[in-house]
């Protein structure tokens, strides 16, 4: 069947086949050949599509063992965020790190080793796996950990599912006395005054700042900056007390029911969009309680946004400077954009802290910055001059993230690629999981 | 009186609320054991293979916390079926059997064994395993039984009889337990699925209009509990449907490729 990831494009022609249980596996390596894991295909790009054989884990969605006295989760790879939300915010345990939708599995998490607002303190998803279990190149299903396994592990986190599928993970959640976050928003000018808050916000748990993309001249770089922090019981207002953590769901989203004209998301358009964003944000926000789930996935109230960008799809373009090139880094990329005027409808802005274990994992100590882009003519062009930018400060791209870019652009950005490709020939990784993504890059 | 305010006084204490789950490892099994336990109910989930049963049995336990028991249990294996229903502790106020097995109809039309397997787990399994409960609860003067059985069997067809058969067998067994039973305050249940989407669906193209998920056939258990349903129809679209069938001559029906 036709399949693609959130960003439609490319959609390809892909043998699916579900695996319920871990009965199944036998027999998806009995069948040879090459797979790749799939979880909600909440990647953008082509990293969860194989047309050989792409499995989907969404049947491997059971918890496993949960310790309420440390927080302690242990379930399938196939588990939703959503439903590990559900399930435990209501007893005062969240998710140590969460991308900014809900509709992501565990397995997923892992394999992009996602980051969150959080992670200039507490670092990406991988850093709170205690554990895991993986069906290996050769079939075997391995334990791994920082004490077993170890380099499998390691390369696990951030891995695109190319060190094998990933089975099921026991990770550390943290206390919460409410489902409240307290948030507040300050705009700046510029991107120096940008940068500076993100500075000055390093002891809030949370923040990220979204940016004007169409700003020129001496407002580029201008954002409204977000920060905040779960509410203890005490400070939550009156009529919250009494059930702190009770917060209505948002999963019955309106969706977006039909594929929006190519033209719908023009300069014009995404200009309004983004002056109107900033100016209710220029007025700043003293912190207030905002639901959990506003705070942290803005998006999941708006079902299958992605179909706003039309038939043709969209790509998203992340990637992070090292915090001394940053300045410099980000100033050139957004001026580059905002000079192409081909507006960005999302264009976030974090900074992250010291990089994680996994040889391929994404964050490294610096800013990272997120734009979409239709897919239109021109688009690719654009897109692969501001990978010029990025590999000229010594940046890189997020592969959960991409759909397009070349294998120079791996090879500059990640350092530790050799050590990575030496786990997926040692575990016999290498002709037993693939995907278009690590075809196309040569992973 | 009014409907809830009867359902009210007649729903026993939380404590007193066990359900059995027999093919409890099955999606819709799945389903419907986590649709109890959301419920209040405290669950004894039934199924022949000890690693499955104790994977959903935990994944239950922790998303709802509900008391959820664990027995294995092989429904084919009918010698054993009066000790495993003595085993039962406490004897449970509702059991539901989701017990089923599609079968291919080309193999079970060439191979006896094949034909034999799909009879004996759709028909003489669950019959004995639900006779042997019904009578526990006659003995008691309360207890509802469900029987997931199939609209498969509201007429033998071409395309799959086998199963259709075994079905029918079931469902009017179902249907005497209820006729002979409700004097003694014992209810049963037939429930009817239709397509359900599934792990024994797989790759089957099923029209979407005719096909419920599996916590919808869930929803049709709980409520034939709860409201004391006779026969009932996941997708209310089926009976119609199956009325039509079931009308035909068999004049013109021998005819028909269905």
């Amino acid at each position: 069947m036709k399949l693609s990831g959130w960003g439609r494009y490319p959609a390809l022609d892909c043998e699916v086949s579900p695996l319920r249980g871990p009965e199944g596996l036998e027999a998806l390596f009995a069948r040879g050949g090459s797979w790749i894991a799939r979880g909600a295909g909440r990647a953008y790009g082509d990293a969860a599509l194989n047309p050989e054989l792409t499995v989907s884990m969404l049947g491997m969605n059971r918890l496993r063992a949960f310790d309420p006295r440390t927080g302690v989760l242990e379930c399938e790879a196939g588990v939703l965020l959503a439903d590990i939300l559900d399930i435990f915010v209501p007893r005062g345990w969240f998710p140590p790190v969460v991308p900014g939708t809900k509709f992501v599995t565990v397995g997923g998490m892992i394999a992009a080793d996602v980051h969150g607002k959080n992670h200039h303190r507490e670092g990406s998803f991988g850093a709170h796996v205690d554990s895991l279990t993986l069906a290996a190149g050769d079939g075997e299903v391995r334990e791994c950990s920082r004490a077993q396994n170890a380099a499998l592990f390691r390369a696990t986190l951030g891995g695109m599912g190319l060190t094998g599928a990933i089975l099921s993970a026991r990770f550390r959640m943290k206390p919460i006395e409410s489902a409240w976050v307290a948030a507040e928003t300050l705009p700046s000018r510029d991107l120096d005054e940008t940068m500076a808050l993100f500075k000055a916000s390093a002891g809030f748990p949370y923040s990220v700042a979204w940016i004007d993309c169409l700003a020129r001249g001496r407002k580029l770089g201008r954002a409204m900056v977000t920060r905040g922090a779960f509410m203890a019981r005490g400070e939550l207002p009156p009529g919250l007390v009494s059930t702190p953590l009770r917060a209505p769901s948002v999963r019955a989203a309106p969706a977006v029911p039909f594929d929006a004209p190519a033209w719908a998301l023009n300069r014009f358009s995404v200009a309004a969009f983004n002056e109107l964003y900033y100016r209710r944000g220029v007025r700043a926000r003293p912190a207030r309680a905002v639901r959990f789930d506003r705070f942290f996935f803005p998006l999941d109230g708006i079902g299958a946004w992605n179909r706003l960008y039309g038939r043709r799809g969209f790509v998203q373009y992340q990637c992070v400077f090292p915090k001394a090139e940053s300045a410099a880094g980000l100033a050139a990329l957004l001026g580059r954009v905002a000079a192409s005027r081909r507006g960005s409808f999302l264009a976030v802005l974090k900074l992250f802290g010291a990089a994680g274990e996994g040889p391929m994992s994404f964050p490294m100590e610096g800013y990272t910055l997120a734009l979409d882009f239709p897919m239109r003519g021109g688009a690719l062009a654009l897109l692969e001059e501001l990978d010029g930018i990025v590999h000229e400060r010594g940046g890189r791209l997020y592969l959960a993230k991409d759909a397009r870019c070349a294998v120079e652009c791996v090879r500059q950005g990640y350092p530790h690629l050799e050590a990575f490709r030496a786990v997926r020939e040692e575990t016999s990784a290498r002709t037993r999981f693939a995907s278009a993504l690590s075809r196309r890059l040569a992973l | 009186m009014n409907d809830s305010a009867q359902r009210g006084r007649d729903m026993p204490a939380p404590s007193e609320r066990t359900a059995l789950v027999v093919g409890a490892t099955s999606d819709i099994g799945r389903a419907i054991a986590s649709a109890l336990a959301r419920e209040g109910w405290a669950l004894q989930l039934a199924a022949r293979d000890r690693c499955r049963l104790d994977r959903e049995a935990r994944d239950l336990r922790i998303r709802t916390g509900a008391s959820v028991t664990e027995h294995v249990c092989d429904i084919l294996d009918t010698g054993r079926c009066a000790a495993f229903v003595n085993g039962l502790e406490p004897l449970p106020r509702a059991a539901i059997c989701v017990v089923g097995m599609l079968g291919n109809q080309r193999e079970s039309e060439r191979a006896v064994a094949a034909a034999e397997l799909v009879m004996r787990t759709n028909y003489t399994g669950p019959a004995l395993l639900m006779g042997a409960l019904a009578e526990r609860f006659a003995r008691r003067g309360e207890g509802t039984l469900v029987g997931v059985s199939s609209v498969a069997g509201d007429r033998g067809r071409g395309s799959n009889y086998v199963y259709g058969s075994a079905k029918a067998g079931f469902t009017a067994f179902l249907s005497g337990l209820r006729n002979r039973l409700a004097k003694n305050g014992v209810h049963a249940a037939t429930v009817k699925p239709g397509f359900v989407r599934t792990r024994m669906t797989d790759g089957l193209r099923l029209p979407p209009i005719l096909t419920a998920e599996a916590d919808e056939a869930a929803a049709a258990v709980v409520a034939a509990i709860r409201r004391k349903r006779d026969v009932l129809y996941v997708r209310p679209v089926w009976r119609p449907i199956m009325a039509v069938i079931a009308c035909i001559p068999e004049r013109m029906f021998k005819r028909l490729r269905l």
